[in-house]
């Protein structure tokens, strides 16, 4: 096991190494850099004297190197538009959209996981069809269009909850967070419920998927030929079962619920860092856009490791080392 | 006193979209307490699907259409949901075919084990483990607790088959059905768990119902035998009396086709044609296109007849 | 020594009338009526993206055709020149939606199409490639199919999309380099899985040439996953477009795509004009549903493991 967790994390490193060279190259080496660091208005003279001082003009390989120390050190310029340096205005930003992603994927999970499993133990009823014709509606509306029509129908026609930004926030361990307060739930609930929506119908779908093939097979007919109880069969061998691939996918969908957050929070002007990412793409604010790179790259290899450990807890086939007891 | 299982004209079948499936069509037949009855087929006789009835394990589309299941007198197929649930697992337990599609592959040997105590007997956990400590050993595994906290996977077949068989025997059941539980096995390991199933069984006086295609398993386990074909028990009797005087052809062209030692260089026979589809049993024998025995009489379906004590037969021409 | 009762073994189900491949195929698709009803939603959908130019009632992008008085109506009002109605309502520039709409579904569509099959075409042979030759070639694409899975499409499409720039070639770069890799890694899995099987042994040991391998007999196999994959692509390539679209980073004003249309709309939403963004987004909606609805079934039909 602890071997197993070793290779995976020198392997989540590697990964980290390897697209920190592709941010650098992407940012760094792509055109003239020195249009990307340093602030369009300035003139020549200043260009020079920050080629030099960037050392831009160093081989790319050495400046790859001290692109790689800074960051390190938590140096990955200065914004633009702010002149704040790039990484603390992610991580002043970082919050407002973890806490969005983290309620988005409670919901999904806390509504999906039941729909899918009713789905999938009735395929045929009509309960089961209609979770399931819904579901494929759930995925399929876009969802910039469903923020339009969450604003449309809950806050123009009916005025019961606000369309754009934050609420109050209150200080949990030293991050602020705002779905404590009443006001603050009020501004989370439509774009909370935007990002779960696509989330949710997949996770429909995969509960049911797996739920249904999981019910086919052999030890559920020995389980209930034990005389188990119909409620240890679904929720003790049916669902430990269930719960590797669904694991697997809550894992790594929470990657990228942090990144269609991106979509919600500039239809919902939520204040965190995906809203952040889009001003900066289009004021060509670039050490922003390198930081926020930086720092999505990190979390998603930091929960893809997080995913592949859990998976061999859950999984007992994936341990190996364990002594096979043979004859 | 009355049997230990009574099965009386069961017939179970299938309503799929193509049609009526007769997979059990008809079935009768006795156990007695300690005694080993084997129920021979081909697949698709019905011979699974039979056991399966016995459990109330038959799923969609299929069901019960008619007839008596009787364990110690009292009828089965009049139980409702919760009380099925009490009977499976302790007064009738099932080993299945492939162990290592019936164990759980996340759950640990242990929990698979103490769950089927505990579903049935209000005991600690602890009175649980050393029930299952005690099957295992009576099945031959020793050192039980390392086992005990291992997975399915890291066992062999013939391992894993034993651990099921000592799930079967936790809660002492009267009868025991047993769906061809060594086919998957090699023939060594086969012998062993055959002789220790024989074995329990006379200890424990259970009844044992053993599922099978092979005619040599069940020639040397079986106390009696039930041939089944397309649904329906063609001919029934004790093994010797099967086996040294076949009545039914069927049963004749079986033992006809297997080479034997008493009759070297006899060329092998072999039974024409195919099994028919259960979906479209007609009015007639079901055997009759492959029979070389087939009469006028056989476009109507026989029915069972007793020929002898504790002997029946479903044919109009039987050989001898 | 034990031996069998099974003269001639046959299954219990009736044998079924011998149906060439295909006539199945479309029987059990057409079990489902959902599925048909996609189906036809997506003829009507395409149809509509086909002849766009000849039935729209006007061409938006034609300033000339455009009247600024007529702007911002509501759905069913009329035109104050021509007294034509606007079913649709206009935008804030005088466009018929309706108008806008057809060409929009017809940019969408064909962006979403032709970046899944540039997709597919290398993902395939990318991963039949890995497949066949093993070794290093297999784990150098497979690391970078997995390495680039593990990221959200939407963040590798805006950080290329970035880098590149607005037009419709970039926009379909972006797409195709966030769908390769699964096309790559289904086929891949399935050649794999085929790879084992006997009959390739077989073919290899009658010295058929390593194409004629791959082609004939491997690819066959790896279709029914292929086409899954492929049909929910689409949808997939179309909401990614649209998304970024919407975002104003995706294509250029030139070729307004549904996802433009709708993020032009939503500065008047607060105001109750809600139609400019609620009927573009309605008809993506349509068109995305219908494509899952087919997917859906021809996923259940060619999953193996459900046949039992």
């Amino acid at each position: 096991m602890l071997a197993f967790t070793i290779r995976r994390l020198g392997q989540s490193l590697f990964v980290l190494v390897v697209m920190s060279f592709l941010v650098f190259l992407g940012v760094f080496a792509i055109g003239n850099p020195i249009e990307l660091l340093v602030n369009p208005q300035a003139d020549a003279i200043e260009r020079a004297r920050a080629t030099a001082a960037l050392g831009l003009d160093k081989p790319l390989l050495e400046q790859y190197a001290v692109f790689l120390s800074r960051a390190a050190h938590g140096d990955l310029g200065r914004s633009f538009v702010f002149n704040i340096p790039a990484i603390q205005l992610i991580l002043d930003k970082l919050p407002a959209t973890l806490e969005l992603a983290f309620c988005a994927m409670v919901i999904s999970i806390a509504i999906g996981i039941p729909l899918g499993l009713v789905a999938g133990l009735k395929p045929h009823s009509f309960i089961g069809r209609t979770i399931m014709a819904g579901s494929i509606f759930g995925f399929s509306l876009p969802s910039f269009w469903v923020g339009l029509v969450l604003i449309m129908v809950f806050s123009v026609q009916l005025g019961w909850l606000p369309p754009n930004g934050r609420g109050e926030t209150v200080m949990l361990l030293g991050i602020p967070v705002s779905f404590l307060t009443l006001d603050g739930l009020r501004h989370l609930a439509m774009p909370a419920i935007n990002l779960a929506l696509f989330k949710l119908s997949l996770l429909i779908r995969l509960t049911r998927g797996s739920t249904r093939e999981a019910v086919l097979q052999d030890y559920v007919k020995f389980a209930r030929a034990k005389g188990l109880s119909q409620r240890r069969v679904i929720g003790v061998h049916v669902l430990k079962n269930i719960m590797i691939p669904i694991v697997t996918v809550i894992g790594l969908e929470l990657g990228s619920v942090i990144a269609f957050a991106i979509i919600t929070e500039s239809i919902f002007a939520w204040p965190g860092t995906g809203k952040l990412l889009i001003d900066s793409i289009n004021q060509l604010d670039r050490p922003v856009i390198v930081a926020y790179l930086m720092v999505i790259v990190t979390i998603f290899i930091a929960i893809n490791f997080v995913v592949d450990v859990l998976y061999s807890v859950l999984d007992p086939r994936v341990r190996l080392g364990a002594a096979a007891a043979a004859h | 006193m009355s049997a230990l299982l009574e099965v009386e004209g069961l017939r179970t079948h299938f309503f799929t979209k193509a049609g009526v499936v007769k997979a059990v069509d008809d079935v009768s037949f006795r156990v007695e307490r300690g005694r080993i009855l084997g129920l021979v087929g081909e697949s698709g006789s019905g011979k699974s699907m039979t056991g399966y009835s016995i459990l109330g394990l038959v799923d969609e589309p299929g069901r019960i259409v008619e007839g008596r299941i009787a364990l110690n007198g009292s009828d089965l197929t009049r139980l409702d949901a919760a009380a099925w649930r009490k009977l499976r697992g302790n007064r009738i337990a099932m080993i299945f075919q492939d162990p290592m599609m019936t164990l759980n592959p996340v759950l640990r040997i242990d929990t698979q084990m103490v769950e089927a105590v505990l579903a049935h007997h209000a005991v600690s956990r602890q009175a649980a483990l050393e029930r299952c400590r005690a099957a295992l050993a009576r099945v031959g595994i020793p050192s039980p607790d390392e086992r005990l906290r291992a997975y399915p996977h890291h066992f062999s077949g013939g391992m894993r088959q034993r651990v099921a068989i000592a799930i079967a025997l936790l809660n002492n059941p009267d009868l025991i059905i047993a769906d061809e539980p060594t086919t998957a096995l090699d023939v060594t390991i086969q012998g062993q768990i055959l002789s220790e199933v024989q074995k329990l069984c006379r200890e424990t006086g259970a009844g044992l119902i053993w599922i099978s295609h092979d005619l040599a398993v069940i020639s040397g386990l079986a106390d009696e035998v039930c041939v089944m074909y397309a649904g329906r028990i063609v001919e029934s009797g004790t093994v010797a009396e099967i086996l040294e005087n076949p009545m039914h052809p069927y049963t004749r062209g079986l033992l006809d086709s297997v080479p034997s030692r008493n009759t070297p260089g006899r060329p092998l026979s072999q039974i024409p044609g195919m099994t028919p589809s259960l979906l479209k049993l007609g009015a007639a024998c079901a055997f009759r296109e492959r029979c070389p025995r087939a009469i006028d009489p056989c476009a109507a379906a026989p029915a069972v007849r007793d020929v002898a004590a504790g002997r029946t037969l479903r044919c109009v021409n039987p050989v001898a | 020594m034990s031996v069998a009762v099974e003269p001639a073994a046959t299954p219990a189900m009736p044998a079924v009338r011998e149906q060439s491949p295909w006539r199945r195929f479309v029987a059990e698709f057409a079990e489902s009526k959902l599925a048909l009803l996609g189906l036809a939603m997506l003829v009507v959908i395409a149809t509509i993206a086909l002849t766009a130019p000849w039935i729209s009632p006007q061409n938006p992008y034609d300033l000339a055709q455009l009247d600024v008085l007529d702007s911002k109506l509501a759905p069913g009002e009329q035109a104050s020149s021509t007294g034509k109605t606007y079913w649709l309502g206009t935008d804030d520039q005088g466009r018929d939606m309706l108008s806008g709409i057809f060409y929009g579904l017809r940019i969408s569509l064909v962006v979403g199409v032709s970046s899944t099959v540039i997709a597919l075409a290398i993902g395939l042979a990318l991963g039949l490639a890995a497949a066949y030759f093993g070794g290093w070639t297999d784990a150098v694409i497979m690391r970078i199919a997995d390495i680039q899975l593990s990221f959200p499409a939407i963040l590798i499409a805006l950080v290329l999309l970035a880098m590149l720039g607005q037009g419709v070639d970039k926009i379909i770069v972006a797409l195709v380099t966030v769908q390769w890799a699964y096309y790559a890694r289904t086929v891949r899995s399935a050649a794999l899985v085929e790879r084992q099987k006997e009959y390739i042994e077989a073919a290899r040991v009658l010295a058929l040439s390593r194409p004629r391998i791959v082609l004939r007999h491997l690819l066959p196999n790896c279709l029914p996953p292929l086409i899954v994959v492929a049909t929910v692509q689409v949808a997939h390539a179309i909401q990614l477009e649209a998304a970024l679209s919407f975002l104003g980073l995706g294509l250029p004003i030139t070729e307004p795509s549904i996802g433009l249309l709708i993020s032009n709309g939503f500065q008047y939403l607060l105001s109750g004009k809600y139609w400019i963004s609620f009927y573009p987004g309605a008809a993506l909606l349509l068109t995305i549903v219908a494509i899952n609805l087919v997917a859906d079934q021809l996923r259940d039909i060619l999953n193996p493991r459900l046949k039992k």
